[in-house]
């Protein structure tokens, strides 16, 4: 029973890093750019959908509303931050995505405190029984939510115009210009929907433990740039296979390896033996 | 002088140390490095161990020199393997690893609690200071003199394009290698240094913050520059000292003016001077 619990446990921590992890990669396949400060929307998602529940008392109005802010900062920082500096070497884009987080996370210090917020009444905390099994009803919406929002992204790049129009560009920016696609409209719609997948991972993670506080983006902020170099940076699919392979080693690894590397330091060894072996990454780009 | 600013100045100079190291790797030979505070802890921790088993100074920090040195050339081997995004991210996995490694060893390395008493190195805090304001100037002066060499070159070509210095038969593993043996071991110095200033030593001193700030260091005073690097590193460690009236706004400040610096002079304060003085003369293609 136990390495069921471990294995579900991983695939929820899994399938957070997953909702984060995509829209890094996205950036990263479009931009060529290590966008650090994506760990600083997460945070702002989990603060925003938790003043908005607890102002109206209605989580299913906050997950939308709060995603939606989340996906249009998003947009401007692609706008005001990184659109000017995109033709410098790429560790100017790297310093500067840093220098926003820190500046993001003291922010979000300064304007909610130091000590972090919690629901007035947090949603989704019914158990449920499930073959001896006991889940709370806010891990079955987390892997519910990541897939349908996930599942729905996969669906509408290959079916729509408009997710055409977007794997035209990151496979080939030039010749999807010359077809008449604009790639600033596609760019603006990538940081808008990878901003706003973080924002939901944010309003998650905080159902999860019932507390947002200003340093949460931290632990994502490094992770996720492990996950996506393990997905073969730039792979949607390599990532999200990544995020669910690192989430379950984690959860194993702690258990079995935890007298000797902590949770962090699993991760990242899990890493660096990857990369020696397939220095392209689990998953190359395909 | 008075003895915090005398603290104060040393933090400088061992800072100094440190990023002129880091500026080897990722200025002059274009390495990007997001680990290289694991280095640090690794001289710090080193010195620590030997100084505690009663082995004397002088040479507790050259064995620390030599390890870190040692340890850096195995994960410059990932250099050769893994270049540019992914090798930032390699490197920063390091940097975890260490801490991971160090915080889960209660008994040799002190866990979580880091390593305290540590005996000092005899000297009064002028003396000591003296010692590391030389130690960093010699740094400094390698790191104008490695310019200048035929290996500096060497490492200018590797950065700017490596499968054109490799047509050039420059053996590019070779001086990868050599920039990370180099630099790393000037970590491993400034961390012995910095724990015979602090003589009290715990992870947290040497994590992911740890290394952008160094790299911070370098790439706002002008990633290449030795000049700018050292200049960085002063403004850089001394500005939160400025901004202690706003105490609560430090970081935010600290966070804001490294993407400023970023976004409006991607080249750092080196490359700013470096145009302004430059501007009169030309137009910007006729350079050289």
């Amino acid at each position: 029973m136990l390495y069921v619990e471990l294995l579900i446990q991983g695939l929820i921590y899994g399938c957070m890093y997953a909702m984060i992890a995509v829209g890094l990669t996205l950036v990263y396949g479009l931009l060529r750019i290590l966008h650090v400060a994506h760990a600083g929307l997460f945070a702002l998602g989990g603060y925003l959908g938790l003043l908005i529940t607890n102002a109206t008392g209605s989580l299913l109005l906050a997950m939308p509303l709060a995603a939606a802010l989340v996906g249009v900062l998003g947009m401007v920082i692609y706008r005001l931050c990184y659109q000017p500096i995109l033709e410098r070497p790429p560790y100017v884009a790297l310093i500067a995505s840093i220098g926003l987080f820190i500046a993001m996370e003291e922010l979000f210090r300064l304007i909610f405190g130091p000590y972090g917020l919690t629901y007035n009444n947090p949603p989704l905390q019914s158990l449920i029984q499930f073959y001896g099994i006991t889940l709370r009803a806010v891990d079955l919406a987390i892997v519910a939510g990541s897939v349908i929002l996930l599942g729905g992204l996969a669906w509408l790049s290959q079916n729509t115009r408009l997710g055409i129009a977007w794997r035209a560009t990151v496979d080939d920016p030039q010749m999807a210009e010359s077809f008449g696609i604009s790639v600033i409209k596609v760019r603006y719609l990538n940081f808008f929907i990878g901003s706003a997948l973080a924002g939901m991972a944010g309003i998650f993670i905080s159902l999860l433990s019932n507390l947002v506080e200003p340093t949460m983006g931290g632990v994502p902020s490094y992770k996720c740039l492990a996950i996506i170099v393990l997905g073969g940076l730039g792979n949607v699919t390599g990532t999200l296979i990544a995020s669910l392979v690192l989430g379950v080693i984690e959860a194993f690894g702690t258990i079995y390896i935890g007298d000797y590397l902590d949770r962090d330091a699993i991760a990242f060894a899990f890493l660096i033996l990857v990369l020696m072996v397939r220095p392209q990454g689990l998953f190359a780009r395909g | 002088m008075l003895i915090y600013e005398l603290s104060l100045a040393t933090v400088v100079c061992i800072n100094i140390i440190l990023a002129v190291g880091l500026n080897l790797i990722s200025g002059f030979c274009g390495q990007i490095s997001l680990g290289h505070a694991a280095f640090y802890g690794i001289g710090a921790y080193t010195t620590a161990l030997m100084a505690k088993a009663g082995l004397p100074g002088p040479i507790n920090l050259v064995a620390a020199m030599l390890l870190t040195g040692a340890v850096g050339t195995i994960v410059g081997l990932t250099s050769l393997r893994v270049r540019e995004d992914f090798l930032a991210i390699t490197t920063m996995g390091v940097g975890f690893l260490f801490l991971g490694i160090v915080r889960q060893q209660e008994r040799f390395l002190g866990g979580e609690l880091g390593i305290s008493s540590i005996p000092s190195l005899g000297l009064d805090k002028v003396t000591f200071f003296m010692l590391v304001l030389v130690l960093a100037g010699l740094a400094t002066a390698f790191g104008f003199y490695l310019k200048k060499t035929w290996m500096g070159f060497a490492f200018q070509a590797v950065a700017d394009d490596e499968d054109t210095a490799r047509v050039l038969s420059v053996d590019v593993s070779a001086y990868k290698l050599a920039a990370f043996a180099l630099g790393t071991s000037l970590a491993g110095l400034a961390g012995g240094l910095y724990c015979y200033f602090a003589r009290f030593i715990v992870p947290d001193d040497f994590g992911f913050i740890t290394s952008i700030s160094v790299l911070s260091m370098v790439a706002v005073g002008g990633i290449g520059s030795v000049f700018g690097v050292v200049f960085g590193t002063a403004l850089l460690t001394l500005m939160p000292e400025f901004f202690r009236f706003i105490s609560d706004y430090k970081l935010l400040v600290y966070g804001a003016l490294l993407f400023a610096v970023m976004r409006f002079a991607p080249e750092g304060l080196a490359g700013l001077i470096h145009r302004f003085f430059q501007k009169p003369k030309g137009s910007p293609g006729d350079a050289v």
